[in-house]
């Protein structure tokens, strides 16, 4: 990796990736094993030993066949799985010295094939079903991938202007590449899946229309953004992590006015939370020219992001103030400070982390024009609001038994909108068995 | 990308625009509002449904920035690169008696569509329409075609009656029993207007226009606070209860990026160049 902190002006990606030489080396260092654990780490279980060792004999194109097996989207996998608590974190050599390097692995196979030209696979005969698939993100896109190769008929419905959800509005360029995101979308289509844009289901598509697809896969993401609820919070400068994102990432505001989405730079920016979004709202705000700091209401330790992500944004200049929280927007009209509070960690809550709270009295504020609440998302209840047959859960998680089956007959349901905000290749995991299921349920008609 | 089947001028700085848009048009109901986006490079800007025919839906905006001003040189066979819609809930209509149906400005071209389903509901429907002076004055045929009574104001009193919706909709209220009443228009006009409804107890509707990004709920851009919770417009509303809604609030939002609106209007006009990080095409 090259040092982070020379990037922090511009939007390219800070990762540069493996070269042919040391992809070959690295795959050398895997010990083939008969009985490979890395792959148990992996969500979509792809056959690692496999592709490793076709990388250290030089066939890449063999490579990346067995990956896209079981993968549509290595170039994104590759790129943004937390590859530490997942296949890296599970393989043999990590106990020893250093896993194999499997995601960069991925990531350089990927790569190698979309510099040398892309081969779609094989597409079963058409089975005359017909599957709507809502959504574009990581989910939707790899049921329709997989519904599209066993022979069905797959319509994307997506909102937005640009498939793929959270890849494109949400996870800066610094990190995953839009062209690389819109290349793998590319080779979705190619197995013959339509992609509306701008169909909002539940709108422009009504749920009768819907439902009148032979079946139904919900893609539709944890895309709803929680607000801390303080006072202040609708000052002018004050954004969810996701619209300041999405100005940057899908309408390009960090080019304004050469594009026209404007968004407010802020000399001072605060940003609120420890996940991987607040590190990616807080990286972007650098981008952006602002000092940053973020608060995080336990200890450093605690934080829930990407380790790899949390020393990035150290090197980029990040301050962060941990066991501390947000209490009041301060300002006028516009954001002029935050008001904090420090926070002390007492006795284990049920995930084992200790419970934060509030120190009375410790009051301090940290002066700010802009402040992004990266506090957490929850899934998006427009569409599941309208089918009242669907159940969910308290924080609104559609409901789905192992095999992403909904509680109404043909609907199935996988990725965020089903777990709460998780990852990538968990919403491809599950998106996947749903997959696997409606293609049974079609055949046995 | 999506046709302009039409677009004309209405009045100064009023434009209207028919647009090939098959799946809005489908299922879009009074009250509801579609993005747009120009081209490539431009920001998404909701504008609301004012009529609907076959497959395609009538918008009618004001110039006011870069965007709207863009879209004004936009002609017949032009292509917009994305429309979406319809979004928003639909107008609350059904049988509430006599409703009203005011529109203020540029807000009257969220009328004609209002006030043709109330009466389809069976309401009996009053119109006031609203402008600065005759010249201004939008849909007047339509309305007057839709409405069972019709009433105009102008501020300068060059049609109709000299001066406010308030002051008509005041001797209304005074006269008549009315079911409900809808305001449309820029947001002090609401405001004020709704305030005329609320000793009486009248169900009034106001359609906020907060600053949006995407409409489908994802960003909290076009928050805003009604009965002291925070609600999104662009899936909550945009109509709310106007005796709810914290306009204050809802202002001081919609002015959050003056001065960059300004810069954006001033490199339409005068592009220098691109911004260095993409390329310099833009
Ligand atoms: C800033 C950020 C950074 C992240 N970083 C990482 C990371 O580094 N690694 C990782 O593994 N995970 C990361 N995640 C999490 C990961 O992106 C998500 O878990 C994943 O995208 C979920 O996929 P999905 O397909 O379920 O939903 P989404 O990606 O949210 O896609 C849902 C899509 O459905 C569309 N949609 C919603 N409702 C409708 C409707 N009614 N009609 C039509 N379309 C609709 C939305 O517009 C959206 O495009 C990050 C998330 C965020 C927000
Ligand atoms: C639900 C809804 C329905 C609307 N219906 C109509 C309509 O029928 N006719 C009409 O003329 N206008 C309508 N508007 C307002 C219209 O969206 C703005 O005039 C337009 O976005 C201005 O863009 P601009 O680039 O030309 O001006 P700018 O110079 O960018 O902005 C001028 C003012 O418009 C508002 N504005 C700017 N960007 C946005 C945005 N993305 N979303 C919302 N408001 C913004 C701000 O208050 C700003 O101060 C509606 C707005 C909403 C939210
Ligand atoms: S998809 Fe993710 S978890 Fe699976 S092998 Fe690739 S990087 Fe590892
Ligand atoms: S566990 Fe590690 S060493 Fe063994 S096959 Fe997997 S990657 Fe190779
Ligand atoms: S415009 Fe983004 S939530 Fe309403």
């Amino acid at each position: 990796m090259t040092d982070v902190s020379e990037h922090v002006t511009d939007f390219n990606e800070v990762n540069k990736g493996l070269s042919e030489e040391n992809a070959v080396l690295e795959a050398l260092r895997c010990m083939n094993c008969v009985r490979p654990s890395c792959v148990k780490g992996c969500p979509v279980c792809i056959d690692i030993p496999a592709f490793v060792e076709k990388v250290a004999n030089r066939d890449f194109a063999g490579a990346v066949g067995v990956v896209k097996e079981n993968n549509m989207l290595p170039a994104i996998c590759g790129r943004v799985c937390p590859q530490e608590t997942q296949c890296e974190g599970s393989c043999i050599l990590a106990r020893k010295e250093k896993p194999v390097s499997i995601g960069a692995l991925e990531r350089f196979v990927a790569d190698w094939e979309r510099e040398h030209g892309v081969k779609t696979p094989e597409v079963a005969a058409p089975t005359g079903k017909k599957v709507a698939v809502v959504g574009s993100g990581p989910a939707g896109l790899t049921a329709a991938a997989e519904l599209a190769r066993m022979g069905h008929s797959v319509t994307v419905f997506e909102s937005l202007h640009a498939a793929g959800g959270v890849l494109m509005y949400g996870i800066p360029n610094f990190r995953l590449p839009k062209e690389i995101v819109q290349a793998e979308i590319e080779q979705v289509k190619a197995l013959g899946v339509e992609i509306k844009l701008n169909h909002l289901v539940g709108r422009s598509v009504s749920t009768e229309e819907l439902l009148a697809y032979d079946a139904v896969f919900l893609g539709t993401g944890a895309g709803l953004p929680y607000f801390m609820g303080i006072e202040g919070e609708n000052l002018c400068g004050v954004y969810s992590a996701n619209e300041f994102l999405t100005r940057v990432n899908l309408m390009h505001a960090n080019c304004f006015p050469g594009f026209d989405t404007p968004v407010k730079r802020g000399a001072k920016v605060v940003v609120a939370g420890g996940g991987n979004v607040a590190m990616d709202a807080a990286r972007v705000a650098r981008r952006l020219g602002a000092e940053v700091t973020l608060v995080y209401r336990r200890r450093e330790e605690d934080l829930p992001a990407r380790a790899v992500e949390v020393t990035n944004a150290q090197a980029e200049g990040v301050n962060f103030v941990c066991c501390a929280n947000p209490v009041q927007v301060l300002g006028e009209k516009t954001v002029s400070g935050v008001e904090c509070v420090r926070m002390e960690m007492c006795e284990l809550d049920a995930s084992g982390r200790p419970k934060p709270s509030c120190i009375e009295g410790s009051n301090f504020v940290l002066e700010a024009d802009v402040f992004i609440e990266a506090i957490g998302q929850g899934p998006n209840p427009l569409l599941v609001s309208m089918l009242p047959a669907l159940t969910r859960e308290r924080r609104g998680n559609v409901i789905v038994d192992e095999d992403g089956q909904t509680t109404i007959a043909r609907v199935y349901a996988a990725g965020d909108v089903a777990t709460g905000a998780a990852t990538v290749i968990w919403a491809m995991g599950s998106a996947k068995k749903a997959a696997a299921a409606i293609d049974r349920m079609l055949r046995a008609e | 990308m999506y046709l302009v089947e039409e677009a004309t001028q209405l009045a100064d700085k009023v434009f209207q625009m028919w647009i090939h848009a098959p799946q809005v048009a489908r299922h879009a109901r009074a009250g509801q509002f579609l993005i747009l986006r120009i081209d490539e490079t431009g920001e998404r800007i909701p504008i609301t449904i004012s009529a609907v025919k076959g497959d395609s839906v009538r918008v009618i905006f004001m110039t006011i920035g870069k965007t709207t001003e863009h879209l004004s040189t936009l002609k017949k066979g032009d292509a917009l690169r994305d429309v979406v819609g319809p979004l928003g809930k639909p107008s609350e209509i059904r049988k509430y008696g006599t409703v009203v149906v005011i529109g203020g400005g540029v807000g009257v071209a969220s009328t004609p569509i209002i006030a043709r389903e109330a009466k389809e509901a069976g309401n009996h429907v009053i119109g006031i329409i609203g402008a600065r002076n005759k010249d201004l004055l939008l849909l007047e045929d339509e309305m007057k075609e839709i409405c069972d009574e019709l009433f105009i104001t102008t501020d300068d009193g060059s049609k109709g009656i000299h001066g406010f919706a308030s002051t008509v909709l005041e001797q209304l209220l005074k006269e008549r029993e009315l079911g409900c009443v809808w305001i449309i228009g820029p947001a002090i006009m609401m405001k004020v207007t709704s305030g005329v409804t609320k000793p009486y107890g009248v169900k009034t509707f106001v359609s906020l226009n907060p600053i949006m990004v995407d409409g489908t709920g994802m960003c909290g851009s076009c928050r805003v606070t009604v009965g002291g919770e925070t609600k999104f417009a662009c899936v909550d509303g945009p109509e709310f209860d106007a005796h709810q809604v914290d306009f204050g609030g809802l202002m001081q939002r919609q002015r959050m990026y003056v001065d960059e609106e300004k810069e954006a209007l001033e490199h339409f006009h005068h592009p220098h160049g691109g911004c260095g990080c993409c390329g310099g095409e833009h």
